[in-house]
């Protein structure tokens, strides 16, 4: 008999989900909220994104010029530090890439801001070439305010918590500011594959 | 340094509910952890198979002793099992402490309000308890809103008079008898004469469900409490 839980049998999984599994998660079909205070009610006439440069350069868009803008159906798997993976999820907006496109800029990280104060941070190259998405639209529907609507971020290669929900913009830096949850114990970058979860993973 | 998986060994369960239940275990090399924290647990198979899920630890610090609580999901991989199959005796993995946000700190003066919803109240219980632990003089509420009598936890415990804590049980499908409130979900006047109390600005903890998670958090700040002051944990 094992020495760990004993009796234990669990839940194998086929290959084909397994291969899409980053170590340590679980597969749901429900969408779980996480987030750490009340959900803020954003209402889409008086939301703006706003990139500002690290030297002061602002570009912003507001709701109808955002949609405005081209926009990309994309399809991912996202990965909660949590442990929940969610396969499939489909998702509505506009490329980071296209809102980058005209920024003059030579910062290597970015902090993320959302309405509510949160904030999370990456470097630049992880919004760039078709890794990031701006989204307003889930499974066909307005992003709902819990999952982050009207608008949240989405960064489908790192743990979702770097997705942030309610974004209003993002400031590039030179240096690496470590966002809400970085601060409070997570790991700074979350990469899923790499289960880098905490400080120190 | 990466936070080590530790092996820890069932020492006693208890039931709280018909179907939950409190996990105590012993995890030799324990660093300690602060009220509201949570734990990964990870279950082994005989070939080798893993499955982690994290749990809210019930109960402050104490040396190499934590307490969880379980709330089995139907149908679930590992809540069933831990709930209910693993024996005394037998050991699991655990990592942590995790999460530095949902936590109360003795040092803490103000005021404080916990909701909790079912088995939100686990991690609530851990703050009440550190709160008693600590002969802090800070006022202390607690709301635990569950469907009958019998989905209480900690009903013993937090029956008792405690001049350190005022708790109100909300019942949503079936109210004792004798109750003056008649059964149902949460409501702002359910809220305000806490609120009144919780002045000047004091912490609010929301522990449960994701729906009565999203119903607090909106009636609070609807009744005017800063959002910045509101923290919050759901499941599902």
């Amino acid at each position: 008999m094992s020495s760990l839980s004993p009796g234990f049998h669990g839940r194998r999984r086929s290959t084909s989900l397994t291969d899409r599994l980053p170590p340590g998660q679980y597969p749901t079909e429900s969408f779980p909220v996480l987030s750490a205070g009340p959900t803020p009610r954003v209402p889409t006439e008086t939301w703006t994104f706003t990139v500002t440069t690290e030297t002061g350069e602002e570009r912003s868009w507001t709701w109808d010029e955002m949609l405005a803008l081209p926009q990309e159906e994309s399809v991912h798997d996202i990965h909660c530090v949590t442990r929940w993976s969610k396969f499939d999820t489909r998702w509505r907006g506009v490329s980071l890439d296209t809102l980058l496109d005209d920024v003059e800029t030579t910062a290597e990280y970015a902090a993320v801001h959302s309405y509510g104060g949160y904030t999370t941070n990456m470097p630049l190259e992880d919004l760039l070439d078709g890794k990031a998405w701006l989204v307003h639209t889930y499974d066909g529907y307005p992003l709902s305010p819990e999952h982050g609507g009207p608008a949240r971020l989405l960064v489908p290669h790192l743990y979702l918590w770097k997705s942030a929900k309610w974004v209003r913009g993002l400031r590039l830096t030179p240096d690496d500011e470590p966002g809400f949850w970085e601060t409070a114990g997570y790991h700074n970058y979350g990469d899923p594959w790499r289960e880098q979860r905490h400080w120190g993973d | 340094m990466p936070l080590p998986w530790r092996t820890a060994r069932l020492v006693g369960r208890a039931d709280e509910t018909a179907t939950a239940r409190t996990l105590v275990l012993d995890a030799p090399g324990w660093p300690g952890h602060l009220a509201g924290q949570h734990v990964d647990i990870r279950l082994t198979a005989d070939d080798g198979y893993q499955a982690a899920r994290s749990y809210s630890l019930g109960a402050p610090a104490d040396g190499t002793r934590l307490e969880l609580g379980v709330e089995p999901v139907t149908g679930g991989e590992v809540s069933p099992y831990l709930a209910d199959d693993l024996p005394v005796g037998a050991s699991v993995e655990v990592r942590g402490p995790l999460g530095n946000w949902f936590v109360w700190r003795p040092e803490q003066e103000e005021p404080v309000l916990l909701v909790a919803g079912g088995s939100g109240v686990v991690p609530l219980m851990a703050m009440v308890r550190a709160h008693r632990q600590a002969a802090s003089t800070s006022a202390f509420q607690l709301i635990h809103s569950v469907r009958g009598e019998a989905d209480l936890w900690y009903r013993e415990e937090l029956g008792r008079p405690d001049p350190a804590l005022d708790v109100r049980f909300l019942y949503t499908r079936k109210a004792p008898p004798g109750s003056t409130r008649p059964a149902g979900r949460l409501t702002a006047a359910d809220l305000e004469p806490a609120l009144k109390r919780l002045t000047p600005a004091g912490t609010v903890y929301v522990c449960g469900p994701t729906g009565f998670v999203e119903t607090a958090a909106d009636l609070l700040t609807s009744a005017g409490q800063d959002p910045a002051t509101i923290r919050t944990e759901r499941f599902g």
